[in-house]
Order: structure tokens, then C-alpha cells, then sequence
């Protein structure tokens, strides 16, 4: 079985916002299309995106970490949104596990976002239709593209590659040699949606070094405790010694 | 959550539509017992069952305005395997259909006797009817109720106090309009309806109130420590990611001070529970008026129970939308 996925590195993403953008411009041109905006040059501007970045202070200062958190569908194993769905137009795919609307079925009860613990789901206001992130669906199985561009588009977007995009359940799969390795964890586990998407953790590369690394444990001069170091004046252990 | 108009008329009316059958047929029952005199069918089940038929109706249209799409209602059917909506959408017509043929029964007087049960009660269509509209009445209660109450991270509603408040506080409206609707009917049911009002407007009390106790007390599963999975007690979010509205910015609070959050709970407290009961029990004798301003203060304070029930849950998702910057 497939479980297609992004994999989201907190420790490289900068926030830039360049998947946000990329994600609108792909989805809206697509055939998820048009995510409308409303009033947007007015005072409260207003429209639908599959993906947000979001940004959160951890710790207090002087000792913050600012912290860029993009958002997007996680396309739970176990996805909440599903099963509630009156008229079946929430789904998901038995083939790769993208969950998707079918936005000819959906009637805009708003009853499946109520049933997201993420507020992944928005509803379009011009289409009155639940939309949510679909993972570039319309993307990655065109075989008219090149097979480097059969990616979502926000992991094609992403400058510092915080983006990576696979198969969950294929061990040896980026996403997770990536989830494995790099301490990839899911969003709010402790409702049993199982999350596909996972975020890998700030890392940071220390080295302990310890004192007796810095300075020979068993430098003869410490052995017999002829310390401090005898002058320069005093005879070298080359003078006094026949090796 | 935000409080929707269109659920809140939804619930709050088929609830009393639902009260007002289940109370009809419980005189009937009486009735066929010989615990109660035999009313005037045409006027008492004929027309009351007509009103519960509108009221249940008027819930329907309310309904509609809650979708995006109405035109494509007729799908919600389809998957009643999983979702408490679709079996919704299924049920509430079906109890429709069922009570509009018990009062067409009781209005042509088409009482064939269909077998007699040992004891020699009569069994004519209505009573099956009413069997049929009792145990769809109690499905409805039962999949409006699980509507919400089966979200689990909506910890405010995942409580089985959310299934007996509907079922008791549409039960209280029910029978407190049965009780005024039987003061000009069938005035001899006034007193046995009205006792039956009060009894079940003080259990929905002790049921709300426990349910009041209950969420005021909830410790919340989720904290943005779990929301963005980041070990540390101090996190605080700089930016949501946009600085005008979303649709996770308006469907998902209520946008209301606390002081009218407080100012709803104790006005239904009041007109929901002893404001009817005190009404209910000086109409006992057969006051249409004060029986009529019982449902209707009932009714109200319901209205304000429904908007303080929504704008009471807190959504997990929240979390992620706390700040603009």
C-alpha cells in the first residue's frame, strides 16, 4: 500500500512563504480551481489556501527560537474528516491515500472541518465547497511533465528544500529515511489520526568535548605532579633523557 | 464554534416537534389504558400532530440554510453506514412522513382494528403509527445529539449528557407546547400534560446543569506544545500566517466577550428551567395563556441554550490561529 506524504523540516524552513504562493498559483490555474479570494485589496481581505506558514516564539527572552510552522492537509491514515461526510464527496484514496473533496458532491455543511482537530479544510466562500490541500493530485501523475516536476508544487517552491515528498510506507523512501533518521514526529498524536505528514525537529550539531581532550590526561608532566609547567629556563625532558 | 442561526432553529424546532409526537401518543396510550378520558381526536391528535408536522418542517427549511449547496441535499443520504448527519437527513423525514399519517388517521377517523391484544386492547393503525413515531422520535433525538457529540476533540460535546439534553430539553419544549396546545384542544389532558412538562423540564435541568458542571471542569487534551510538537512550556504563536480573515478565523469562534457568554448561559438557566416550571405549574388548571408564555419562554431560553452550546466548545484548531502579525 501507498501513503503519499511531505515530510516538513522545522530546522531548515525559513518561512519565506514561497510554498504559500506557489501552492495558490498552481491550485488556482488548476483543476482544484479557482480558490477565490475575497476583497482582496479591500481593508479585510479574505480567500482559500490549502497551505499557510505560520510562525511561533518558543521560550522567553533572551533565549527565543522563532519558529516558521507550515500547515496543509496531513492527509491522516486515520482521517476524522471522512467517515462524518454525509454525501461521500470527502474521501480517501485507496491507491495513494490522498484524502480529496469531490467538490461536485460536496453541499457545504462544514461538517468535516468541524471534524479536523488541524483546520486543514476551508470552505470556499464564492463555490460554497469544502477545499483542502490535495497534494498536487492533478501534479504528480502527469506524465507530460518531466519526472523532477511530478512533485507538489509547494516542495518544488521550497528554496532551503524543508519540502520533501514520498511514500511513507516504502521504508527505504526519502520521507522515511527522513521521519527515521531525522526524529520525525506527527501533529497532535494523541487523537489517533495518524498523520501521513510528519515535521522533522530543530536539530542542532553540538560536540561534547571533554576537559581531558583538551589537555593530556597522562601528560607525564601531571603524572608526578611537577605542576605548575617548569620554566623555560629548566631543562627539557630531551635534555634530561636518552629516549 | 460559531453559533449558527440555522442549527440552532433546526435542533431547538424539531426538538419541540419531537416533544409535542411523543406526547400526543403518550395520551393516546393513556388513554387506551383508561388512565385518561378519551380527548376530541380530530382537534387534539388530528391538529396537534399538523403542528408538530410544521415544526418539523420549518427545522427542515432552517436547515437548508446552513449549506453552501442546497440543491445537492438530496446526496447527504448516501452514507448513513458512517456519518450521524446522513442518518439525520434520513430519520427526520421519515419521522415527518410518520407523524403526518398518525394525524391523518386520527383526522379521518380510521380506526380498523387490527388485533387485540391479550388484556383486549384494541391495536387500530394509530397506535402502530405511534409506535412507529416514538421509536423514530428517539432515533432523531439520538442522531442530532450524536451529530456532535460524537467529534471526539470537541471534548465539550463528547459526552453522553449531549444525547439526554436533547432528548430532555426537546422533550421539555414538546410537551410544554402539547400542555398549551391541549388547553384549547382537549382541556381535560391540560393537567396530566403540564405535570408531565415539569417532570421532564426539571430532569433536563439536572441533566444541563450536570453537563454546565461537567465542561467547566474540562482540562484541554490539546496545547500547542501538541499542535506544533515542540517541547517547550513557553510557546507563543507571532503570526497565523495572514493578516486578514479566514474561514478558520470565523467558523470556529464565536467572537463574542465573555460577559455575553455568561449573560446567555444564566439567561437559559432561568427561562429554560424554573421560569416554565413556575408557568407550567400555575396553568395546571387550564390557563391557556400562561401555558402558551411557559413554551414560549421555554422556546426562547432553548434558543439562547443552543447559541451558548456552540459558542461554549472550543476547537482544537484554534491553537493554530491565535495572533495576526
Amino acid at each position: 500500500m501507498t501513503q503519499l506524504a511531505l515530510v516538513i523540516d522545522l530546522n531548515v524552513c525559513v518561512g519565506c512563504q514561497a510554498c504559500v504562493t506557489s501552492c495558490k498559483e498552481w491550485n488556482t490555474s488548476g483543476s482544484a480551481g479557482p480558490m477565490v479570494d475575497q476583497n482582496p485589496y479591500g481593508a479585510d481581505p479574505t480567500g482559500t489556501f490549502f497551505n499557510r506558514v505560520q510562525t511561533f516564539e518558543v521560550g522567553e527572552f533572551p533565549n527565543t527560537e522563532t519558529v516558521h510552522f507550515p500547515k496543509s492537509c496531513l492527509h491522516c491514515e486515520d482521517p476524522p474528516c471522512v467517515p462524518v461526510c454525509p454525501t461521500g464527496a470527502s474521501y480517501k484514496r485507496k491507491e495513494d491515500g490522498i484524502v480529496l473533496v469531490n467538490y461536485d458532491k460536496c453541499i457545504g455543511c462544514k461538517y468535516c472541518s468541524w471534524a479536523c482537530p488541524y483546520g486543514a479544510r476551508e470552505l470556499d466562500e464564492q463555490q460554497q465547497v469544502m477545499k483542502k490541500c490535495t497534494l498536487c493530485v492533478d501534479r504528480i501523475y502527469d506524465m507530460t511533465m518531466a519526472a523532477d516536476d511530478r512533485k507538489p508544487s509547494c516542495v518544488k517552491a521550497c528554496p532551503t528544500s524543508a519540502r520533501l515528498f514520498g511514500d511513507i510506507h516504502d521504508p527505504e523512501s526519502v520521507v522515511s529515511v527522513a521521519i527515521r533518521e531525522s526524529g520525525g514526529y506527527p501533529l497532535m498524536p494523541e487523537w489517533g489520526t495518524h498523520p501521513a505528514n510528519h515535521y522533522l525537529p530543530r536539530r542542532k550539531t553540538r560536540i561534547k568535548i571533554h576537559e581531558d581532550e583538551l589537555e593530556r590526561a597522562d601528560n607525564p608532566l601531571k603524572v608526578d605532579r611537577q605542576l605548575p609547567r617548569p620554566a623555560t629556563s629548566e631543562p627539557t625532558l630531551d635534555d634530561v633523557t636518552t629516549w | 464554534m460559531h453559533p449558527a442561526f440555522s442549527v440552532i432553529f433546526l435542533t431547538t424546532l424539531i426538538g419541540a416537534a419531537q416533544g409535542l409526537f411523543l406526547a400526543l401518543f403518550t395520551a393516546q396510550s393513556y388513554a387506551a389504558f383508561k388512565l385518561l378520558p378519551e380527548p376530541d381526536a380530530h382537534a387534539f391528535y388530528g391538529q396537534g400532530s399538523l403542528l408538530a408536522v410544521l415544526l418539523l418542517a420549518a427545522g427542515l427549511v432552517a436547515s437548508f440554510f446552513h449549506l453552501g449547496h442546497p440543491e445537492r441535499a438530496w446526496r447527504a443520504a448516501a452514507m448513513w453506514r458512517t456519518s450521524w448527519l446522513s442518518r439525520e437527513v434520513i430519520v427526520l423525514p421519515a419521522f415527518m412522513g410518520v407523524v403526518f399519517l398518525y394525524g391523518l388517521a386520527h383526522w379521518l377517523d380510521w380506526h380498523p382494528l387490527l388485533m387485540t391484544l391479550p388484556g383486549g386492547l384494541p391495536v387500530d393503525p394509530s397506535a402502530i403509527l405511534g409506535v412507529a413515531g416514538t421509536v423514530l422520535a428517539f432515533a432523531l433525538f439520538l442522531c442530532t445529539a450524536m451529530i456532535y457529540a460524537c467529534l471526539k476533540f470537541l471534548s465539550e460535546w463528547h459526552s453522553p449528557l449531549t444525547v439526554i439534553n436533547y432528548v430532555l430539553l426537546g422533550g421539555a419544549s414538546g410537551f410544554s407546547l402539547a400542555a398549551a396546545f391541549a388547553a384549547v384542544t382537549a382541556p381535560e389532558l391540560v393537567s396530566f400534560l403540564a405535570a408531565w412538562a415539569a417532570i421532564i423540564t426539571l430532569l433536563g435541568m439536572v441533566s444541563r446543569i450536570a453537563s454546565l458542571y461537567r465542561n467547566a471542569r474540562l482540562k484541554p487534551k490539546s496545547t500547542l506544545q501538541t499542535a506544533i510538537g515542540i517541547k517547550h512550556p513557553k510557546i507563543v504563536q507571532k503570526t497565523q500566517g495572514f493578516m486578514g480573515g479566514s474561514f478558520n478565523t470565523r467558523e470556529f469562534f464565536h467572537g463574542q466577550p465573555v460577559a455575553v457568554l455568561r449573560g446567555v448561559k444564566w439567561f437559559f438557566i432561568i427561562a429554560v428551567f424554573p421560569l416554565p416550571l413556575l408557568l407550567l405549574l400555575s396553568g395546571m388548571q387550564g390557563g391557556a395563556g400562561v401555558l402558551a408564555t411557559a413554551f414560549v419562554v421555554q422556546y426562547a431560553g432553548l434558543l439562547a441554550e443552543r447559541w451558548f452550546f456552540f459558542a461554549q466548545a472550543n476547537h482544537p484548531q484554534n491553537l493554530y490561529y491565535q495572533s495576526i502579525a
